[in-house]
């Protein structure tokens, strides 16, 4: 009943290869068919719910490569995703660019706003690094509601529908798929990454900086390329995001999701694809209870209970991750798929 | 000139409280290595307990002033034992995550107490008016550098002359050997989170008696990060000498450049973009001790 019996790899490139076995391609193939039909048999509401999923998860892959992988800790990604969403919807409405060439200047945007925020990196780590992040999310949507004439200031800048070719995206499931594309693309190149020459650099420098350098990684040249390429994800999951509302605005992007991206990081696990799938997945499903439960404890405690709620729970879920589970649940994942695999002789869980 | 004089003035009172705030934060960073992330938040809550106290409860000043800090008292032991002390030893960003994660559960809390709404107490907390040549000195700024700059006498008493005080100050500088010598590291960890809790709640209150209690007030925590930074993060007197010259430039720039931006509300950024530059070009501050490690 296990997933795989045991794995005997002869070579390297067995070694690294994503899918080990003919097995755990069939899974993912099921798996992707079964998300692609989704549309066929999912309410409205559940695609939505579905579709912001899929927008958090491609901006979670780009923090997990920056934090997870590289360990530059940057708590401004919602900043870097308004450079992008702000970047495609004044591409559409003001300069009439289709959506699909919009998209790349997005992501072009967020990743050189990543650059240039991220060169504080080369000289400061730790705390100072998190403060320079948050204050890049400060100054960024300072500048954003300053920038009145372009971007609309804080009464927001509508976007017109996307459309790819003369296909309009108007409807939820159409919407649902193009999401799913990307969260699919970018879920595929972040496992790649971490198997590239770049993402074992991002390793070594997570792991220790200066042996890393000393080893011949250039501090200088790979920090910066994480931040290009994380922020480069915030910028698709901006841009999006601001297309899925038609409405691009700077509430879309506020300080606390900047927190609750690196929260979804730890919950899931930090430097893992899966880890930050599931992180994304399990905080955002967490909102959607919050949402629901929030007018039954309004009636019954107080109006004000729904959004101390919301605060309260994703604080504690955080806190007790970082005491108990401090691993996230794709470890857990991890220990149950062991534990299947070496059943009946379990007495060696590995890692 | 007067404007100017006005706007130093002004600037000089609303650091003083700032480096009120920000002395909380140096204090457990230099004792527990722990940045936290949530002393905005203590002075948030300060600022609704004033409201509280003063107001349904109908305290006098100084009983009012006496309850808040022992709130702030089991707050900070509470805070210490729950979240911090099973993290000892963790990395960094775990600590910092939970204390991110305390900022949103304090903000939670405040919600759920007292709505998110505006409180405020005008006029409750004793005002002194004084008025040098033609400028004045808001009275509620006066009240409040006069407290700020008693808690910061006290905590320098504590600090030289008390045997906790010593514990501190030895912790800061090396914990195993305190360790080695009898003094336990927890109590002293509980300590400073109890000091940065009451300094946090005190300046609320103070903050609070000026412009009411909201939701607001936790980003001035964001401002302490500014002034900590900008003096360095482990020194006192860094904080105090940062948050003054903060304040003073904040008020200047907002009051200077305020009317030329279409948006305004340079204010709110300034502290951040002091912030970035402090970081690129003098990243452990103006008074911080340079670290030999190199990256």
């Amino acid at each position: 009943m296990g997933l795989r019996w045991g794995t005997f790899q002869e070579n390297y490139a067995q070694d690294m290869a994503i899918f080990h076995s003919t097995r755990q391609w069939g899974i993912v193939v099921a798996f992707l068919i079964l998300l692609f039909a989704c549309p066929l048999f999912c309410s409205d509401r559940i695609l939505t719910i579905m579709t912001m999923i899929g927008i958090s998860v491609i901006s979670v892959l780009g923090l997990n490569i920056l934090t997870g992988s590289c360990g530059q800790i940057s708590i401004g990604h919602a900043g870097f995703m308004a450079v992008g969403g702000y970047t495609s919807a004044i591409l559409c409405a003001k300069l009439g660019f289709p959506f699909w060439a919009a998209l790349p200047c997005a992501a072009l945007a967020a990743g050189i706003a990543g650059l240039i925020f991220g060169l504080p990196s080369l000289k400061i780590k730790g705390f100072y690094l998190i403060m320079a992040t948050i204050a890049a999310q400060f100054i960024i949507i300072w500048t954003i509601i300053q920038l009145r004439s372009i971007t609309g200031g804080p009464d927001g800048l509508g976007v017109p529908k996307p459309a790819i070719g003369s296909i309009v995206l108007s409807s939820k499931a159409s919407y649902f798929y193009l999401v799913m594309v990307f969260t699919s693309l970018a879920t595929l190149l972040a496992k790649n990454i971490v198997r590239t020459r770049a993402g074992r650099a991002f390793i070594a420098i997570r792991d220790n900086d200066l042996a890393a350098e000393v080893m011949g990684v250039s501090l200088w040249s790979y920090k910066l390329q994480a931040f290009f390429i994380g922020c480069v994800y915030a910028g698709v999951a901006g841009a999006l995001l601001v297309h899925y509302f038609s409405f691009a605005s700077t509430d879309q992007f506020p300080f606390m999701d900047s927190v609750w991206y690196l929260g979804m990081l730890i919950v899931g696990g930090m430097g893992s694809v899966t880890g930050a799938i599931f992180g994304a997945v399990a905080l955002k499903l967490l909102d959607e209870l919050v949402t629901m439960a929030g007018p039954i404890l309004a009636a019954a405690v107080a109006p004000q209970a729904a959004a101390s709620l919301a605060l309260i729970s994703h604080g504690l879920i955080i806190i007790i991750f970082l005491i108990f589970e401090p691993r996230g649940l794709h470890h857990r994942w991890e220990i149950i798929k062991a534990y299947f695999r070496l059943w009946p002789f379990s007495h060696e869980v590995s890692e | 000139m007067t404007f100017f004089l006005q706007l130093v003035v002004t600037g000089f009172a609303q650091g003083m409280v700032y480096a009120l705030i920000a002395i909380g934060f140096v204090i457990i960073l230099k004792c527990s290595e722990a940045f936290n992330i949530a002393q905005g938040h203590f002075v948030l809550i300060g600022g609704y307990l004033g409201y509280t106290f003063l107001v349904p409860f109908g305290l006098p000043v100084w009983a009012a002033l006496v309850m808040a800090i022992v709130t702030a008292t089991i707050m900070g032991l509470a805070i210490e034992r729950l979240a911090l002390r099973p993290l000892l030893g963790q990395p960094v960003l775990a600590i910092i995550m939970v204390t991110i994660a305390l900022a949103t559960v304090l903000g939670g809390l405040a919600t759920l107490l007292w709505g998110a709404e505006y409180k405020a107490y005008h006029g409750l907390l004793p005002t002194i008016t004084l008025k040098i040549g033609s400028i004045s000195i808001p009275s509620e700024s006066l009240i409040g550098l006069i407290v700020s700059i008693i808690c910061v006498a006290i905590l320098m008493f504590l600090f030289r002359y008390t045997k906790i005080g010593l514990a501190m100050r030895a912790t800061a500088e090396d914990l195993q050997v305190v360790q080695s010598v009898g003094i336990r590291a927890t109590t002293v960890y509980a300590v400073s989170w109890v000091i940065a809790c009451v300094v946090g709640v005190i300046g609320g209150i103070l903050l609070g008696g000026v412009s009411g209690a909201n939701m607001d007030l936790a980003n001035v925590g964001l401002k302490a990060f500014a002034v900590v930074l900008l003096g360095g993060v482990n020194s006192v007197g860094g904080a105090i000498v940062a948050g003054i010259i903060l304040g003073m430039l904040e008020n200047v720039a907002a009051g200077y450049l305020d009317p030329l931006l279409p948006g305004g509300g340079l204010a709110q950024v300034f502290p951040f973009i002091v912030m970035i530059i402090v970081l690129i070009f003098r990243p452990y501050g103006l008074f911080g001790l340079s670290r030999i490690e190199r990256i």
